[in-house]
């Protein structure tokens, strides 16, 4: 970890082992406060709020920008709001939901997703990130450099030059099947038969860098002693890896996977460049089924109320995220 | 737990000293790189190869020929300056509005006690990872009905409200590094806290002012979802969406043009990940955002 970057290990509010710095205490006489305190009212409530004045910009558009679409998100999916005919939309109950739960394509589409978040975040991103930053500690630097210049500049594309680059790779014509003919294996047009795999595989290409600094990061910061003692005491890697390292980077592994699920599921671009869903919708997950639903079959209420479930399951992720930032190590 | 459980299989051969096993392990590590590496690079070589193709198609080849008409070709008005004129008013704009409005919040929250700290804290923390993709549908409803669609201060409005919550929960760690003496000696001075913040703390923080700016840009530079559902007018247009007519109803695609442009579109990002990670080991400094 850089000095640059104090990490937030003790959650806000410095619960933890890292006590942000001690701030003027709650009703000391101002000392040395920032001016603006003379007033002799009600001075402590004049002083908090001009103390809380500079966060409002921030709070003004949070409200109106995330706060409000999220309330306003939980309103229409209750009802039949359409894209045509603003005017006359009606409250509906859970009719949206009793559809969804109903709807063969949704549920294909809860197939899809889960699918796509297990191969590529938890199984690809996360073990692939792990694999090379494990290497890393043992590699030599100029293959280090070059392998982590190579995964990162990966990740910093745009997306949509990504999903471009990956559907090339991937085309009946792409690079992919021009290696396997070289190795006179088997070749097909991946985005036609398999087109979730090469999807996932994408989402893998590009979002492996995150876990791989995220776990260089924990990596470095096992004190070498510990390993080192280990090997003496004959233990091989493997066995290193699983009752040493594994157990020490708990934590970082806890973050990596929510951060990594909560991005692959929503993920939209990608997909929508490289198979638009397609074909049929074999690989339509709930973003890209979402958004035919509300565009294309013009139907915002039932494209909002598969929104506000996508938003419930990322809430719940976000709250188990939160949990493991604050718990002790 | 997505390792496979720990093979008890002895170690291949004992090795006779604990150098040369380091040695062959080594070896080992930077072939599993080198792997690795080997299979990452294929479709960046096919994007910077096809770029310089006469006859760019799909696959990684060496072109027989080099060639700069691609980037003739693209580099007109209407296919990439005005797109990336776009895009650097959309994501300039943003980053401006989110840095000064985390910049202002995080102050307080860094240099007071108040019992709203925590709470706000903890909200952030939660909005930094909500998925914002799931939200897109109600907001075009919303940005309809106030009359914000198809506005370029409405797509920044909404791009700076999603990236606030990062913002401010990585601009209130950078702050809580600088030490208070200063500001303290300088409110003796007659110094507002709005001067304070201005001429102390936030020069002390320039690195992390500069992370959380470039993070910003980056995100917002790369984000398709937001304009595409924002925006509709073609003219106004960020790079992200206007790609697609690459694909649009021109027929056959004209691969080595798409490369060009999709370079063209890509390198401002890796540059200022390139300054930010030179400066500050820069991946690693957003990894510490989320370090456990």
């Amino acid at each position: 970890m850089t000095s640059a970057s104090p990490a937030p290990s003790a959650g806000p509010g410095g619960v933890a082992k890292t006590p942000s710095p001690p701030g003027p205490p709650h009703s000391a006489p101002p000392t040395a406060g920032p001016p603006g305190t003379r007033s002799r009212a009600p001075a402590r409530v004049r002083r908090g709020l001009l103390r809380a004045l500079p966060v409002s910009p921030a709070v003004v558009l949070l409200a109106l920008f995330l706060a409000g679409p999220i309330g306003y998100c939980a309103y229409i999916a209750f009802t039949d709001l359409q894209l045509t005919g603003q005017a006359e939309s009606s409250f509906v109950g859970l009719d949206n939901f009793r559809e969804a739960f109903g709807d063969e394509r949704f549920l294909n589409a809860v197939w899809l997703t889960l699918v796509f978040t297990f191969l590529s975040s938890i199984i690809g991103q996360n073990t692939l990130g792990l694999a090379l930053a494990t290497l890393m500690q043992r590699a030599s630097k100029p293959v280090r450099t070059l392998t982590g210049a190579i995964v990162v500049t990966a990740w910093v594309l745009p997306e949509v030059v990504a999903g471009f680059l990956l559907y090339a790779f991937f085309r009946r014509e792409g690079t992919l099947n021009a290696v396997l003919d070289f190795l006179h294996l088997p070749s097909q047009n991946w985005l036609f038969t398999l087109p979730i795999l090469a999807v996932s595989f994408a989402n893998v290409w590009r979002g492996t860098a995150f876990s791989m600094l995220v776990y260089s990061a924990a990596l470095n910061e096992i004190p070498k002693e510990i390993t080192e003692a280990a090997e003496v005491d004959g233990a091989g890697g493997w066995r290193r890896m699983w009752h040493i390292t594994l157990p020490m980077i708990r934590r970082s592994i806890g973050t990596n996977l929510m951060l990594n699920t909560l991005q692959t599921l929503s993920v939209f671009g990608l997909i929508w460049v490289m198979t638009r869903g397609g074909p049929g919708n074999d690989s339509q997950t709930l973003p890209l089924f979402m958004y035919e639903q509300a565009f294309q079959k013009s139907m915002i209420g039932y494209g909002t109320a598969v929104a506000l479930l996508l938003l419930l399951v990322g809430s719940l992720f976000s709250v188990v995220y939160m949990r493991l930032l604050r718990t002790e190590v | 737990m997505p390792l496979k459980s720990p093979s008890r299989t002895p170690s291949r051969t004992p090795s006779r000293t604990p150098r040369s096993r380091r040695a062959s392990h080594r070896v080992a590590a930077d072939a599993g790189l080198l792997f690795v590496a080997a299979a990452f690079i294929l479709p960046l070589a096919w994007v910077v190869l096809s770029s310089l193709d006469p006859k760019a198609d799909l696959r990684v080849r060496l072109p027989d020929s080099l060639t700069l008409d691609n980037y003739d070709q693209v580099l007109t008005p209407e296919i990439t300056f005005t797109p990336l004129l776009n895009s650097l008013l959309l994501c300039g704009g943003g980053t401006l509005l989110t840095v000064v409005c985390a910049a202002l919040a995080a102050y307080p929250l860094s240099r007071y006690r108040s019992r709203l700290n925590r709470p706000f804290m903890l909200t952030i923390l939660f909005a930094t990872s909500l998925p914002i993709t799931a939200i897109m549908v109600p907001v075009y409803a919303l940005f309809v009905q106030v009359d914000l669609i198809d506005t370029m201060q409405g797509t920044i409005f909404f791009f700076a409200a999603s990236q606030l919550p990062f913002a401010i929960w990585l601009m209130k760690n950078f702050m809580d590094g600088v030490p208070k003496e200063l500001e303290e000696a300088a409110w003796t001075d007659g110094a507002s806290s709005f001067q304070s913040l201005l001429r102390i703390v936030l020069p002390l923080m320039g690195p992390g002012v500069a992370v959380v700016t470039v993070f910003s840009f980056v995100m917002m530079w790369g984000n398709f979802f937001v304009p595409f559902m924002l925006l509709l007018t073609p003219e106004q247009m960020p790079a992200s969406v206007s790609i697609n007519d690459f694909f649009g109803n021109k027929g056959t695609v004209v691969y080595g043009q798409l490369a060009a442009f999709s370079i063209l579109y890509s390198t401002p990002v890796i540059l200022l990940y390139v300054l930010v990670s030179r400066k500050l080991g820069g991946g690693f400094a957003l990894g510490g955002a989320v370090k456990g």
